[in-house]
């Protein structure tokens, strides 16, 4: 086993348990739900702080907009559910009640990617990310692990205005050794190298890793990248990475059109032309299974990583 | 008299199987959503073996009834209904969620024979009944359609748009049903969002409510031909339910809305069922 990689715990658990510590900061701090607290681990938030904690029931779309109102009215509210929920039920009142006019709302959507694994497609938000990067004023983030989450969450709560921030359902690996390691806006480099450059984003970053290893493992020095900050993207990283390996590969636990890979994709379009390759899921929904045997059948595993690593290094000319 | 008796108390005994179904198949995938199915099985177990015309030898004939799970978390009762009327075999019941089945965690009509309808995320099944019920009238058909909601499920706006369309087409042939366990995912319906009277407000909308005890099958089956008398008007049975019927540890518990099944509960849950709690 790799040392960057220890065992973690989900970040929608590291976001229940960081929770408990906001309010001491953020005095206007609101965390409103969906139904789904339980899920969300803001139970205890709400024991805590029931003051603070407002359950709207099964209704995203009002929840989006009451959400806008409290920050009109100078609250700083937090709404949690699933990505899929929030992103796409209530994705019109994002974008015009919250996003247009730059209000104070934070959004923490859980269950990102496959890693709600047997729940099936229905709960796997596979768009999200896409859908929330193409509106104006929206940051769009997905920490890796538990210590990222915790420094991403504050530092959006500093940022005056919206933020969409997406966890996973599953344990994820500790890849950071403490908090203090992540700056929104800014990537990180993990692993050293300049063959080729994997870049990473939330529950992925751990099979980016394995590669590297693997590939490492063969003489291949690969880069490994973790892009927390989906947008506004660290476009440097991206540039720097082109011109010092001259190939990339992006990996995300997301449909290949609009994520991460279209992010990457489009800077080294308009700045500095390499090889790339895309790992996600390419233009389907996928199934009820466990995680990562989701992630072998739609291409998207450690050994696929590596493969199109390799791919990508055979086009550098 | 004494057919509707034995016709009723078959019923209770095909219920008894329909649930031991469900938790068996909750514990072969070590996750999924008892409660609600458990609070739902006496009434889809009226239509699927009684009420709703059907053919498991021909599932995708046109006139038969539609049926949606609006509440599409609760398909284990839906999966045995179908398997138990012979639409697929009751072992592919255990590949509940497992890698490859045709058994989603919620309910995908292109993987699983006899779903009317894709469903998962709440508050959109009662839309695609006025649909269909709208086609069907354009078609000069003369199916029903049923939806079957959650109370908790009552809080999304989207049901109350379909309320007022379903009342605007004089959708008689549109028939809402309404799981009133009390529970929600967080907890009871009357904290987390009240919406009492559930009946009153479906009456103000203008469909033709009737509330009966969801568990009594007497009183189900009332209600179901009742529903169909009225032509020009939607009907919508708000039915009392507890959420986890039939098996002790689970009744009224907002814990068991989901959750993994052990094999000593497993037990201890046939014999609750068995003996008819
Ligand atoms: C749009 C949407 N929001 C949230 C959820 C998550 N969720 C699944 S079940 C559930 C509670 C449903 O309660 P209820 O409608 O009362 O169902 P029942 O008690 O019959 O299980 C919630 C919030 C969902 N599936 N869809
Ligand atoms: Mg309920």
């Amino acid at each position: 086993m790799t040392q960057l990689l220890r065992d973690g715990i989900s970040t929608r658990q590291a976001y229940g348990q960081e929770l408990l510590a906001l309010p001491a900061t953020f005095e206007k701090l609101l965390v409103l739900d969906g139904d789904i607290s339980r899920s969300m681990q803001t139970v205890e938030f709400g024991k805590e702080y029931p003051d603070r904690h407002l359950n709207l029931g099964i209704a995203e779309q009002n929840l989006m907009g009451v959400a806008a109102g409290l920050a009109l009215g100078g609250y700083l509210p937090i709404v949690s559910s699933y990505a899929v929920f929030l992103s796409m039920r209530a994705l019109e009142q994002v974008r015009t009640s919250i996003c247009y006019p730059k209000l104070n709302v934070k959004i923490v959507a859980s269950h990102g990617g496959l890693t709600p694994g047997n729940d099936g497609p229905t709960h796997q938000g596979i768009e999200d990310m896409g859908l929330m990067r193409g509106i104006p004023n929206m940051t769009v983030i997905m920490p890796a692990d538990g210590y990222s989450l915790q420094d991403l969450l504050r530092q959006a709560c500093t940022i005056d205005g919206p933020v969409y921030i997406r966890l996973t359902r599953d344990a994820v690996p500790y890849i950071y050794e403490s908090t203090d390691s992540c700056q929104i806006g800014k990537a990180n480099t993990l692993v050293d190298g300049n063959d080729v450059t994997l870049i990473a984003i939330g529950d992925m970053v751990q099979w980016a890793i394995r590669a590297s290893e693997q590939l490492a493992a063969e003489g291949i020095q690969a880069r490994v990248i973790d892009m927390h900050t989906l947008k506004p993207l660290d476009q440097q990283a991206v540039i720097s990475a082109a011109s010092e390996t001259g190939a990339i590969v992006t990996v995300e636990d997301h449909s290949i059109f609009n994520g991460l890979g279209s992010a990457v994709a489009e800077v080294l379009v308009e700045n500095y032309l390499v090889p790339m390759k895309r790992i996600g899921l390419r233009d389907t929904f996928a199934e009820s299974g466990p995680y990562e045997m989701l992630l072998e059948k739609y291409g998207m595993s450690t050994q696929n990583i590596y493969q199109a690593a390799k791919e990508v290094i055979a086009l550098k000319s | 008299m004494k057919e509707i008796t034995g016709l009723v108390k078959g019923l209770e005994d095909q219920a008894k199987l329909v649930r031991k179904e469900i938790i068996r198949m909750i514990a072969a995938a070590q996750s999924g959503h008892p409660g609600g199915s458990l609070s739902a099985t006496d009434l889809l177990t009226a239509l699927y073996f009684h009420e709703m015309k059907l053919d498991p030898k021909n599932p995708d004939w046109e006139d038969r009834d539609r049926f949606i799970l609006s509440k599409g978390h609760c398909c284990p009762v839906v999966y045995a209904c179908l398997a138990l009327r012979g639409y697929y075999p009751v072992d592919t019941l255990l590949t509940l969620r497992a890698f490859e089945s045709t058994l989603q965690g919620h309910p995908d009509m292109r993987k699983t024979v006899g779903l009317d309808a894709t469903t998962g995320s709440l508050g959109q099944g009662l839309s695609l009944g006025v649909g269909l019920a709208l086609a069907a009238k354009l078609a000069k058909k003369d199916y029903f359609s049923y939806v079957l909601m959650g109370d908790g499920e009552q809080n999304e706006g989207q049901i109350w748009e379909a309320a007022c369309t379903a009342v605007k087409y004089q959708l008689g042939n549109l028939v809402g049903i309404v799981d009133q366990n009390g529970l929600q995912n967080d907890g009871p319906t009357d904290t987390i969002m009240p919406m009492e009277s559930l009946a009153y407000r479906w009456r103000s909308f203008g469909w033709q409510v009737i509330e009966i005890d969801g568990h009594n099958m007497t009183e189900i089956l009332h209600a179901l031909s009742l529903a169909k008398c009225n032509t020009d008007k939607p009907s919508m049975l708000v039915c009392n339910t507890i959420k986890g019927k039939g098996v002790s540890y689970m009744e009224n518990v907002v814990e068991w809305h989901s959750g993994a099944i052990s094999d000593a509960q497993m037990e201890q849950a046939f014999a609750d069922i068995e003996r008819g709690v």
